[in-house]
Formats: C-alpha cells, structure tokens, sequence
C-alpha cells in the first residue's frame, strides 16, 4: 500500500506468543485505531469472559425460532416424495383444500412442469399446506392424491458411476454450478452421473514422481454425515402490506434477506430477518432453502403468520449432509522426507447437487512442486448435500494425513519430523511441539506391538483451513446519555457466543466493565452482519466493533475534554473514567462525560476493512487472509481386538485462529470440534436401502453419535499468533478443530494395531475384519 | 389403560369428570400442577406434555429436537424424576408434579447447576442446555458427591451437537462442591 494522506504507518504486535513476539511495520487507513497490544496488557479481550446469553439460555429464557408463535399464527407442513425417482403425473389438493382448518396450499412440484415435476431423491418436497394447528396440517397432507411415475433410481455411488446405471439427471437437468459450500466450478462436462473432472495442476507430477525414492498410494472413503442440528430447521414467516419479516434459524440474517428480497420482488427496506437464540446449524442453516421460501409464500398467500418446523425425519433426509467420497491418493517423497510428487483422484456425492470436492489439502498442506487433482461429483437419488463444518478438507485431509503418516513409516521417519520436514508453518511447527510434549509422543511404541488384547496407540493429524473474511460487515456502537452502551449488528450467535466477544471488545476500548454493555444482534435492522459459517464470524465483526467503539469514544472524549480542560487525544478511557493521561488526578467518570452529550446517545457504525497486508484472495463481499489457520490434534486410543470397539481416551489439541478473544469459549469450540470429528471417525453415518432409495436411520438413535460416553478427555491448547492484519487481529476456529480429529484417530489406531483403516466409520466390524476375524461385509477395509 | 383413564379423572376438574366417561378427540381441560401452580388448559387428548407445556402453557424452555425420546432434550422433572417431554401424553401426568426449566432457579436466584453451567459455559447454542440442565440438576438431587462417571451417567441419552459434554461434566461437579460448601 502506498504511503499517502489516507494511510499511516503503525507497528504492530508479530509472531507466536510462545515463540517470541517482535513487531511488524503497516500502512493502515487513517481511520483505523491504533494497535491493540497483545492480551497479555490487556482487561477484557482474551480473558475467559462467561457468555453474556448464558442465563437466558440455562433458564429456558432464549427465545429460539421454534419458540417464536405469533397471534393468529399457522402451522405449515410439506408433503414430501416417497419415492427416490419418479415424475409427478398429478397432484389433487381438492380434499385438503377442503379441509377447516387448512388456510393455504401451495404447490412445490408442477405436473408438466420440466424444472419440478421430477422428484430425484426420498424427501423432495412435492406441496405444502398451512393450516391452524400442526394436527390440522399433517391430516391435511393425507388429505392429497400424487400420481407418481416411478423411474429408475440409484443411491450408491459406485453404481451410480458406471455408464449402465440409471441417469439421475440429463445434461439438460443437471445444476451447472454451485452456490452454497464449498465451491464447484460451472461448466464442467457431465457424463451419465459423472460431473468432472475439475482438475488443479502444478508443476510436472510425472517427472516428480519418478524422482520419488518411496510412493504410497491409498484409496480412501468417507461416509456421508448429517448435520444434526439440535433445533430443526425453522422459520416464521409474517407477510404483511408494509413489510415481511421473517423469524429464522439461520447462520446469515443478511444472506437471508437478500435472498427474500430477490425471490419475492421486495425491496430490502421492506424485509427484515430476526435470528436471537439459533439451536445450531453447522453450515446447514445458511441460506433461506425451499422450505423458507415456501412459509412466506404461504403467508402471503394466508394473509397470516406461518410457522415451518422441519421434524427430524425432514431434517435428516432433506436438510443436507456432507458428501461422501472415495479419493485415491499417491504420495511421491525423497528418501529424506522432501515430497516430489501428489497425484489426487477422487469421486464424491452430495446427492442431487454438486459440490462433493475433497478441499486444498493435498495442494497446500505441505511443500510439494509437483501437484495434480482431478475431482468429480457423481449424482445419486438422495438429498442434496451443503457445506458442513469444514467441507472438503475434512474429507481431504481424511486421506492426506493418512498417506503422511504411512509415508513417514515407509521411510523410517517419525511422523513429526517428518513433517517438520515438509510443512513450513511455523505455526504448525509449534503446534507439534506443544502437543508432542502433552500427549507423551516419546512414549509411542511401533505400529502393532502393545501386547494384549486391549492396544493402545498414538496418532498424530493436521488441518488446513482459510482464514476467512467478510467484508461486507458492519457494525454500529452507541453510548447512551447514561453511560450504558449499546453494540448492534446483523450477526447471529450460532452458539459460539460471538456477541460476548463483541461486548469484550467494546468494553477494552472504552475502559468499562463488560456488563455496561448490551449487544443486540440478530436483526436485519442493525447494521449488516457477516454470515456464521467459513469460521468468519470473529475475523469479520471484531475488527468493525472495535473502529466503531473508538469512534464513537472520540465524540465522548470531545465532550469530556471540555470538562477536564484537556485536549481530546490526552483523554483516556479506562476502568469507567475517563481520565487525563499525564496528570491522573483529572478525571471524571465516563457516566458523567456521557451525561454531557447533547442528545439522548451518540453513535458510530464502522465496517470491516481489508487485512492491512492485503488479502490472499478477494472475492465479491468476502475474503481470505494470506495467513492459513489450522490446528495440530494427537489422539490416544485403545482398540479392543476381540470386539473391535475402538475408545479414544484422549486427544491434545492445539489450535490458532490470530488473536485468540475469548479462551473460554474458544476451549468450548475445540472440544465440540474434536467432538465432531470422533464422531465422524467411529460413529456416524447415512445409510441408504439400495432397493428403496430410503434411508434408514432418519433419527437420533439409529444414526449413531458420540454421546458423553463417548467423549475423550480433551485437552485445548491456543496459540496467539499475531500478524498485524486488522484492529482487533482474531480469526475463526470452529473448522480448524474439527478437520483433523479422524485422521489422528486413524493413525493411532493403526499404531495401535499395526493395520490401516481407510474407510469411515471405523466401525467395530470393520476393525474386526481389518484384524481377519471376521470376514470383510463390504468395501470398508 | 386404566392407568391411563384413571389419570384423567384425577387431572380433569371435577365437574367435568362426572361426564367425562370419554375424553377427545376435541378440546379437553385438564388441570396440570407445574412449576408449583396448578394451571387448567384446555388440550386435545393427543397432546404430549412437551407440545402442552410449550403451546397452551407457554413455557418454551423446554425443548423438542427428536420427538421420540431419542435426543433427552425435553427433559422435565415428574415429581422429581427426569423424564422425556416428548414421550408422555399431558393427560397422563395425571396429580403428579411437572417442573421444567423454568421452575428450577428460585426466584432471581439461579440453581447451582445453572449457575454452574454459566461459569463454566457448559452451553454454546444453548437448546439441549435445559434438558441437560434438568438431568444434571436432578442427579444433584440424588446424590450430592457424584463423581464425573455419574455426571456421564445422568446425561447419557442426552445429545448434544455442539460437543458441551465435558463443560457440563465440570460444571455439574463444581455445582456439587458448591452446594456443600
């Protein structure tokens, strides 16, 4: 950036804490404040402040969507397919219409109608009802007749990518691109289910991988997971003459109303979408979706209120899940470790949509000139999948951190060193370190030898994740006549208490305890928010409170200055007075100061700007940082080789995300990361009937979790890691901690029993078959 | 059955009970003690005490995310015992004593499991939290020096997603020392 009357030049805190911090020299807008110290000086931020929510929430106060009932409000159901494949022939509404207590019915599938009258999974929503109790509605949805033409379908994917199997879509039909998750490039060729390949090449693999001295190559799959968000999908939608407001559980109050505006020809001013508690989304819950727009079409339609809760069942087949996927991987390395060479096929499935990709990984992960990727989606008769915490480099690094450690054994090297070797973050290097140390890896026998039928084991896995930004990110910041402060935005709390974080912000910067001030956020009607996925949130909306909170303190200070006969820039705000910096002795609380102004509040909106350094990459309201974040987790297991029940005893995670705000809730974020991926690992997993197209555990029971049983002891250790890129320098963590839990289970169970699983879950049959005890069912060895 | 019917009668109010050989599928007022009040609503026959509590009673604390006692979300207190919301009709509460999240604090004053939770933030999205709340309060109740595997004990069958258990662990312990100091 050049040097001219807008920019001026600042040092800033740089480097590992616990490395060492020096200093880095920045241009920064004018307009920006000051440095913020590292946590060490300073009161609130990076203190582990309890969340400001938490009594609403242990008392049952938190008003949730599926909480909201509004007067006169109705209750709406969908009627979805049974069918995996079929085209809608007919549909008769007459006796449901006919029904007391229905008020509206609004078709989803039109016979005739090429775009929707082909239902292509179990779950396709066909029409929806709004009637005066949920009783009414669901005897409404008995009440219609659909004329179903069956087709052929397909719900595996390795059917579904042989050229014979039934075509879920013609190039016709087939989505072009993607929109939500992670991205899948438009105009890619389709053959029978295949779509792809989208290929990613660097240098010259084949030349790199005949200079290799070792290659490992492994196939690996993972099973398609399902978000299961504790509340449902839900949303309330209240369409009036002046205005539609919508109630929703979602992750992007903005996202949503954009979205509303555009589908129902409104202007944005005429929109407004609230979100206060929100039961967990996990990327599931990141746009409006059809049942959304379905609610406002049937209160338009009802001229009243209408409420959509999807039940479980709905949730688990047509809320979206991360897709599935099969890669094979081959590893090119020199006899010292240096990698020559990654080759990367894989196929994935997200059902009837597209963007099944395994993420950057293999290509960013570690130091490697020769590269090549060569990605597909393969459409099968089932739900549409959507990003889920971590898309792609989840699956991706399932593979990768597999083959990593195989490596390191083909070449006698131990895994850490080895990729001390090949990965040149600093970050991660001190991220082994620490968790080396924590987790005894010294202790670590060879692959197979613990004696006895119980086989403990260590492993050892990395994740990769983009420091996400939003820029189209505002926030407002008031201090009200007496002394109290009030902090809006748009940004929904998802359940990582991002408005604590926000409160700690504005209480640094204007010297006063935290509970001086209230966070509203939630509502379309404070300024815009950044969505609650892409682990975004922190990056994007701590920098903009903290340039509100400093703007708006200079107006206070203008006020106070009067008072204390001093000059604005010699006040300083601390410990609720603001006092002279030279001379401490003049002072006067920051309440009496406010009680100056001369209106009832004075106010400042601030938006977030651009990393000082700049951005990796820019795209249209978002970013990504030049620095990645990522995380080092070991994991310890014991296998118990006669029922093949793997158990993780315990697993270190050592994790950054810039300047860590809230250690408290950051530490609870980690354990629900690593939480997930033990879950992933060992447990979860859609299963669907081949003959039917249906799945069969459309529950929370069948569908198995990780309960408390089931939780390892986890230990949470956060880098701060300061680079100088924005006022407040926080970063995301909520992805990060969850990409690299299986794969570190996998390889300590392959410590532990000396044979690899490539395949997820690890279930206790496929450990069991991996030992030859049993024979191998299926394809999961 | 009879249990059943015999749990009507002794909820129906009186007047109503001399007629009242068969109850539904329309409105019906049964009386219901909860939080220590007893309320008269007006309920279908149908409805499960979780859908009563949330709708005609207005008490939302307690939550539905399975609907069929797989997820202990909707956990409340029957005459003491935690039970699943979700799985018990309304009319089969009968003269037993409902408490939900919203009777446990005492006034202003939150339970130590609460307070707990809070501190410890056992809770990020927060909508297992009074179910899990309930569970862990109600082992508080039975026993007050439990130890971590009772705490898993107590909670098992709850789920939660954002991955809060060992946070509630915590929390329910230091709720236990608490209490006793």
């Amino acid at each position: 950036m050049a040097i001219d009357a807008t920019t001026r030049t600042e040092k800033f805190p740089y480097g590992i804490a616990s490395v060492g911090l020096g200093e880095v020299e920045r241009q920064i807008p004018v307009e920006e404040p000051s440095p913020l110290p590292p946590n060490a000086v300073l009161t609130v931020i990076g203190k582990p402040v309890p969340r400001q929510n938490g009594r609403a929430k242990v008392t049952g106060a938190t008003r949730f969507t599926v909480d909201i009932a509004l007067p006169g409000m109705l209750h709406g159901r969908i009627l979805r397919a049974p069918l995996p494949h079929a085209e809608v022939r007919t549909i008769d509404s007459t006796a449901a219409a006919r029904h007391p207590g229905v008020r509206a019915i609004i078709p989803i599938a039109t016979p005739g109608d090429p775009a929707t009258a082909i239902v292509r999974y179990i779950g396709a929503p066909i029409v929806a009802v709004a009637a005066v109790s949920m009783a009414a509605a669901e005897e409404a949805l008995h009440d219609i007749r659909v004329d179903y033409k069956p087709l052929p379908f397909v719900v595996d994917m390795d059917k579904a990518r042989e050229p014979t199997s039934p075509a879920v879509y013609d190039s016709a039909s087939a989505p072009k691109g993607h929109v939500s998750g992670f991205p899948a490039a438009a105009g890619l060729p389709l053959n029978g289910n295949v779509r792809g390949p989208a290929t990613d090449v660097r240098g010259d693999p084949v030349q790199g991988f005949a200079q290799a001295d070792a290659v490992v190559e492994g196939e690996f799959r993972t099973q398609v997971q399902t978000h299961c968000c504790l509340e449902p999908h839900a949303i309330v939608a209240d369409w009036r003459a002046d205005g539609l407001t919508v109630y929703m559980s979602t992750q992007f109050t903005a996202g949503v109303r954009h979205e509303l505006a555009e589908t129902f020809g409104l202007p944005l001013n005429s929109v407004r979408v609230i979100v206060d508690g929100m039961g967990g989304g996990f990327g599931s819950k990141s746009s409006l979706g059809t049942y959304g727009r379905v609610a406002v079409a049937l209160s338009r339609q009802a001229h009243a209120p209408v409420r959509i809760i999807l039940d479980r069942k709905e949730e688990q087949m047509d809320a979206g899940n991360r897709p599935g996927t099969w890669q094979r991987l081959r590893i090119g390395a020199k006899r010292d470790g240096a990698l020559t060479a990654i080759s990367l096929v894989s196929y994935g499935t997200a059902g009837v949509t597209v963007g099944a990709g395994i993420g950057n990984v293999a290509q960013a992960m570690y130091a490697c000139a020769n590269f090549q990727a060569s990605q597909h989606d393969v459409f099968i008769n089932a739900g549409p999948g959507c990003a889920m915490r971590a898309p792609g480099n989840t699956p991706g690094a399932w593979a990768v951190e597999q083959a990593i450690d195989e490596l390191a054994e083909r070449l006698s090297i131990d895994p850490l060193a080895l990729r001390d070797r090949i990965d040149l973050s600093p970050v991660r290097r001190e991220e082994r370190r620490i968790g080396a140390e924590r987790i005894g890896w010294q202790q670590r026998h060879a692959p197979g030898t613990d004696p006895g039928p119980i086989k403990r084991g260590l492993g050892v896995a990395q994740s990769l994740w983009g420091a996400h930004v939003q820029i189209n990110c505002a926030c407002e910041v008031r201090i009200m006549r007496d002394g109290s402060v009030e902090v809006l935005s748009g940004v929904q709390d998802i359940g990582t208490g991002i408005g604590t974080v926000m409160a700690q912000v504005a209480a640094e910067v204007l010297g006063l305890h935290i509970e001086k001030i209230t966070v509203r956020i939630g509502d379309t009607e404070f300024p815009g928010g950044p969505p609650s996925y892409g682990s975004r949130t922190t990056a994007s909306i701590t920098p903009a409170v903290r340039t509100a909170a400093s703007r708006v303190l200079q107006s206070l200070l203008r006020e106070a200055a009067l008072a204390l006969n001093a000059a604005p820039d010699d006040l300083v705000a601390r410990d609720g007075r603001i006092l002279v910096r030279h001379d401490l002795s003049r002072s006067m609380s920051f309440a009496e100061a406010a009680g100056r102004l001369r209106t009832d509040r004075t106010s400042a909106v601030a938006s977030r700007s651009d990393d000082y350094a700049g951005f990796r990459q820019r795209m249209e309201d978002a970013a990504i940082a030049r620095q990645d974040l990522g995380g080092v987790q070991f994991a310890a297991v014991a296998v118990d080789t006669e029922t093949g029940i793997i158990r993780v005893e315990r697993v270190v995670a050592v994790q950054d995300c810039g300047r860590p705000m809230n250690p408290l809730l950051i530490e609870s974020q980690v354990q629900g990361g690593v939480l997930m991926g033990t879950s992933y690992a060992l447990f979860e997993e859609r299963i669907l009937d081949q003959h039917t197209g249906r799945m069969v555990n459309p529950n929370l029971e069948q569908y198995k979790l990780a309960g408390p049983r089931e939780t390892p002891a986890i230990d949470v250790v956060v880098l701060e890691n300061y680079q100088g890129q924005s006022a407040t320098d926080a970063y995301g963590i909520a992805e990060p901690a969850s990409i690299a839990t299986a794969p570190a289970i996998a390889n300590a169970v392959y410590n532990a029993i000396g044979v690899r699983l490539r395949s997820l879950p690890i279930t206790p049959a496929a450990v069991l078959a991996a030992l030859g005890k049993v024979p191998s069912g299926n394809s999961r060895t | 059955m009879i249990e059943t019917a015999s749990a009507i009668i002794g909820a129906v109010e009186a007047k109503e009970a001399d007629s009242a050989s068969v109850v539904g599928p329309d409105l019906a007022p049964i009386s219901l003690r909860v939080n220590g009040v007893v309320r008269l609503v007006q309920i279908e026959p149908r409805m499960t005490l979780a859908e009563a509590l949330r709708g005609p009673l207005g008490l939302t604390g307690t939550k539905i995310a399975c609907n069929r006692g797989a997820c202990s979300a909707c956990t409340v207190w029957l005459d003491g015992a935690t039970v699943c919301a979700c799985m018990m009709l309304a009319i089969e509460v009968g003269t037993r004593s409902v408490t939900t999240i919203e009777g446990l604090a005492t006034g202003d004053k939150l339970h130590p499991v609460q307070t707990a939770f809070i501190v410890h933030d056992a809770l990020q999205c927060g909508f297992c939290t009074p179910g899990m709340v309930m569970s862990c309060a109600a082992l508080l109740e039975h026993k007050s020096d439990p130890t971590a595997d009772d705490v898993n004990a107590a909670i098992s069958g709850h789920f939660c997603r954002c991955g809060t258990y060992p946070h509630v662990v915590s929390a329910t312990l230091a709720a236990a020392s608490a209490r006793k100091a």
